[in-house]
Parts: C-alpha cells; structure tokens; sequence
C-alpha cells in the first residue's frame, strides 16, 4: 500500500478549481429555465402564425423559421442588417464613452462640495425625467441627425445612471479612513486620488452596466425617429415598417437586443476582471 | 473638518509634566448639533504607559481619541500632546480593498511621502511582528478577521508612533480571536514599547491589557474612576483567572454601575 499523500492545506479561499461535473450541472442549471422559455415562447409563435392567422394574414406574425431564411440567411439583408448593427454599435459606445467622462466629472464636482451637488442634481434629474422623443426634434434642429445627433441622445439618456452611482461611490468611504488619511496629511485630492475614486469603481460599473444597456436604446430610438442619415438598426427597422416586412423587422430586433446583451455583458466583465480581488464571492 | 484642531503640538518633550505624552485637562466637547459628547475630563498618559478607557456605548469613548489624534477639535479645555505622530487603530480594520496587504501596510509610510524603499522595509517588519509573513500578498478578503485586524495593527506600526491609540479594536472578533489578539498586543507592547490609550467596553479586556483603567459614565461622557491594575508586564493568559484580577475588574464593573447611577 502506497502511503497517501499529505494533502496541502490552503490557507485562503482563492482556490479549489470546482469540479467539472458540478460545473456543468451548475450550467444547466442556469440554461435549462430560458431555453425552455424561449422553446414554449417559439411554439406560442408557430401556433399563432400557422393556426390563428389565415394565410393572408400571416405575415402579422411570420413563423420562426422565416424569421431566420429571411433576415439571417439571406445574403443581401443579413448585410444591411449587419452594417447597421456596426453603425449603432459605433453610435452607442461613443455615447457610453462621452456618458463616463461627463457623468464622472459631473459626479467628481458633486463630491467636493454640498453646494455643487445641490446646484447640479436637479437638473440631472431633469435630464433622466424627461422623455427622450421629446428631446428629439430640439437634437434634430440643433446637431442634424447623423452620427453627432444619436451620439447626444445616447449621452442624453446615459449620463444619469452613471452620475448618481459614482457619487454614491465617493461619498459612502468610511469615516475612519478619511480620519487616517487625515492624521497623515492628505489634503482634498489626495484623498480623492488614492482612496475617494478606487473607492468608488465598483458602483462607477453598476451605474455603466445600466447606462451600456441605456446607450444601445438611445442609439436606436433616436434614429428611429431622426429618420434620416446613415441607416443603424433604428433607421432599419422604420424602413423594414414602411415595407411591411415583418420577418426583417424581427431579425433587427434580435440584433438590437444582441448589442444591448453583448454591451451590458461587456462592461460588468470588465467591472469584474477590475474588482475581483476585493469584495468575498457569492456563496454559490 | 479642520485637521488643525487645537491640540498643543509642541515637539517631544514640551509637555509640563514629566514624561508625559499626552494629557487632557478639563476636555470638553459639544457638537455642532448641540449634542454633549464629552465633559470635563483630565487625565494624563506616561511614556509607555498602557491606559484604558471603559464606558458604555455612545459614552464618548471614541470621540475621546478623536480629540487625543487631534481630528475632533475640543469646545472647551486643553489637550496637550507631546508626541506629532500618534497610531490610531480603528474599530474595523479598514484596509483598503483594493491593495493586497503589503501595499495595505505601506499604506501611512506613502502617504508621509518616504521612499519606495524605505516604505517596504518598514511594511516588511511591521508584517513580520504582527506574524503575518506569507500574506503580503492577499488581498483583505482572503484574511480572516483577525487577520484582517493584525494588517491593521502593522499599518499603524510602519510609522513608529510613540503612541497608539486604539478605539475598541477587538470589538468585532469571537472571543478566541480577541484572546489572541489581546496576547499578541501585549507582547508588541513589551517589545515596541509604546504608551497607548485602549477603548474598550469590555472590563475584562481593559484589566488584562492596561496598568490603568479610567470609567467613564454615559452621555455626556465624565471619567468616575481611575481604578490602577498592580500586575507588571508581561501578562499570560493565566493572569484573568488570579483572585486579584476578579477583585480589580469587579470595583471597575461597580465604577460602570455608580456611572448610570
């Protein structure tokens, strides 16, 4: 008999790489759920377009499979839908992009004093409540309607989230370490260097996980409504309307949610790749 | 808040009594709220000398080292302090999340501006006292507690302070843990020896550590006793259960009780 290794005993909790099998199980887990959604979701839709609809009355809802041969296996229209999807996705990040860098100077200024925050917030607030359409037309007439216009109404509909959870960010660090910076001379900006602004990058990225998701439906809805200039998937999915194309106008909207997913799962895992060292992992 | 609150900052060895680091005479402090926090209290503290401090909770404890440190300036009275650099242990570790724990503890040493260096020699032997070797590199939540509080203990270590002040550090561990803690203490007390002022709401605690203990009453906060603690240093364990120790912590748990009266 071969004596059994000592095991090393691990001191901390950043190891114990899971076991595959629990890790698939832990997958299907948290696949199954949806995909049978999306499976009752899919049969909901057959039914009605094959059963409910008449014939000349189906393209109200056109069956899943049409869906797919027109809008993602047609050459022609799965390019147009494509470069349109670029378009937005440009439209969108540069409107995340100028979102941060606003909302977090905004949210800086606020933390530096009361009277700061009390003359900007309302009118962040403002800026959140008001509907967006009704920005539109003023956009419209000032910016035109090409890539500047959508970039402002993304910035528009973005900038709030991001203001409010950075603020929350730098204003919650604990007293008692304000008091030890203190007892060691950091003044205002040192304080905001080294701990106000690494203190806040956890709720900075809860504010941008909303705001990606924001960014994607101002791009959209703003083109949509600009109705001019270079087609994104808004401009796409109002000339696919005109059309009566229904089977096209889906396959966009898939796109659109496609890019609304992938920028929201984009952002929190850079969010989390920045902060995984620092707070406990959920108990699974 | 004004850092510069007026606090006699003299330079070593200014102070009127002999030896003394720090004293308080006629402290008062009322906030702007008009709360009461602290009346009229003086004691002084000896080079090397272990104080603690026992109240009830919202007795003005805390607020007390905050005047000590300097961070809460006083509404009435004086607090002379001789000593510039104080290390203030606070009742969570509050280290820094983001810094693994060697960058945690040159943490003060940076923030002085020494070089990078010197920073790490001082970390590495602050780590090395409170036995944290082979954790340098762990981020805080790997730590346990204890652990976590020990990072805390060697951050305010680096700079050297002739005198620490700790506010109830121990407060949030289990029992065991403290016990630990409370042993590890005296012994960087022994070996360091610093003059400190401990804050602490449990009685046992202030007797096993300190060589006085002051009583203060609830809010607003006075001292009722001073009650001394005759045992030399260093202390073991074993000390909490000598006849004499029950003896000494049974008048600072009557003083408590005089305090509500």
């Amino acid at each position: 008999m071969t004596p059994a290794a000592i095991e090393p005993v691990e001191l901390t909790m950043d190891s114990a790489p899971p076991r595959r099998q629990g890790r698939v199980k832990r997958l299907l887990i948290v696949l199954a759920p949806p995909l049978v959604t999306l499976g009752v979701f899919i049969g909901i839709a057959y039914l009605v377009s094959y059963v409910i609809l008449s014939p000349d009355r189906r393209w109200l809802l056109p069956p899943p499979h049409d869906v797919v041969k027109n809008g993602l296996l047609n050459r022609q229209h799965l390019h147009d839908q494509l470069s349109a999807l670029w378009d937005t996705a440009q439209v969108s990040l540069a409107g995340l992009a100028i979102a941060f860098v606003i909302g977090a100077a905004v949210a800086l200024a606020m933390s530096q004093a009361k009277w700061v925050e009390r003359s900007l917030y309302p009118y962040a607030v403002i800026v959140q409540v008001t509907p967006i359409l009704a920005i539109v037309p003023l956009i419209a007439t000032w910016f035109g309607y090409d890539f500047t216009a959508r970039v402002v109404v993304c910035v528009l509909i973005a900038v709030f989230p991001i203001i409010t959870n950075t603020l929350h960010g730098l204003l919650t660090v604990d007293t008692q370490l304000h008091d030890l910076f203190k007892l060691h001379g950091a003044g205002r900006i040192k304080r905001m260097l080294k701990l106000q602004i690494p203190h806040a990058i956890p709720d900075v990225f809860v504010g941008l996980r909303v705001s990606a998701g924001l960014s994607v439906i101002g791009a959209i809805v703003g083109e949509f409504f600009f109705r001019q200039g270079t087609p994104g998937l808004g401009r796409l999915l109002d000339l696919y309307r005109a059309y009566l194309q229904t089977d096209l106008m889906m396959s966009t909207l898939l796109f659109c949610c496609a890019l609304g997913i992938a920028s929201f799962l984009a952002v929190g895992l850079i969010g989390r790749q920045l902060t995984k060292h620092w707070y406990e992992e959920d108990n699974r | 808040m004004s850092v510069d609150a007026p606090v006699g900052d003299r330079g070593a060895g200014s102070v009127a009594g002999l030896d003394e680091v720090l004293a308080f005479r006629s402290a008062g402090k009322v906030f702007a709220d008009g709360t009461e926090a602290v009346r009229d209290v003086s004691f002084s503290l000896r080079q090397g000398e272990f104080l603690a401090i026992v109240g009830p909770s919202g007795c003005g404890k805390s607020t007390l080292l905050r005047m000590a440190s300097g961070l809460s300036p006083l509404t009435s009275g004086m607090v002379d302090r001789s000593v510039r650099n104080v290390g203030f242990v606070f009742q969570d570790a509050t280290l820094l999340p983001w810094r693994t724990v060697q960058r945690n503890v040159e943490l003060l040493a940076e923030l002085d501006g020494l070089k990078r260096s010197q920073r790490e020699a001082l970390a590495a032997e602050a780590i090395r006292l409170v036995g944290l070797q082979g954790f340098e590199k762990h981020y805080p939540k790997a730590l346990s507690g204890g652990m976590r509080m020990r990072a805390s203990v060697a951050r305010a270590l680096t700079t050297k302070p002739p005198l620490f002040l700790l506010d109830e550090p121990f407060g949030a561990l289990d029992e065991i843990t403290r016990g630990a803690l409370n042993e590890e203490l005296i012994r960087l007390y022994v070996s360091q020896g610093f003059a400190a002022i401990f804050v602490t709401h449990s009685i046992s605690e202030a007797v096993y550590l300190s060589s006085r203990v002051l009583v203060m009453t609830p809010r607003p906060g006075r001292i009722v006793a001073e009650v001394a603690v005759p045992f030399g240093y260093p202390r073991s364990p074993e000390l909490r259960f000598d006849p004499r120790f029950s003896s000494i912590a049974g008048e600072v748990s009557q003083a408590l009780r005089q305090g509500y009266e």
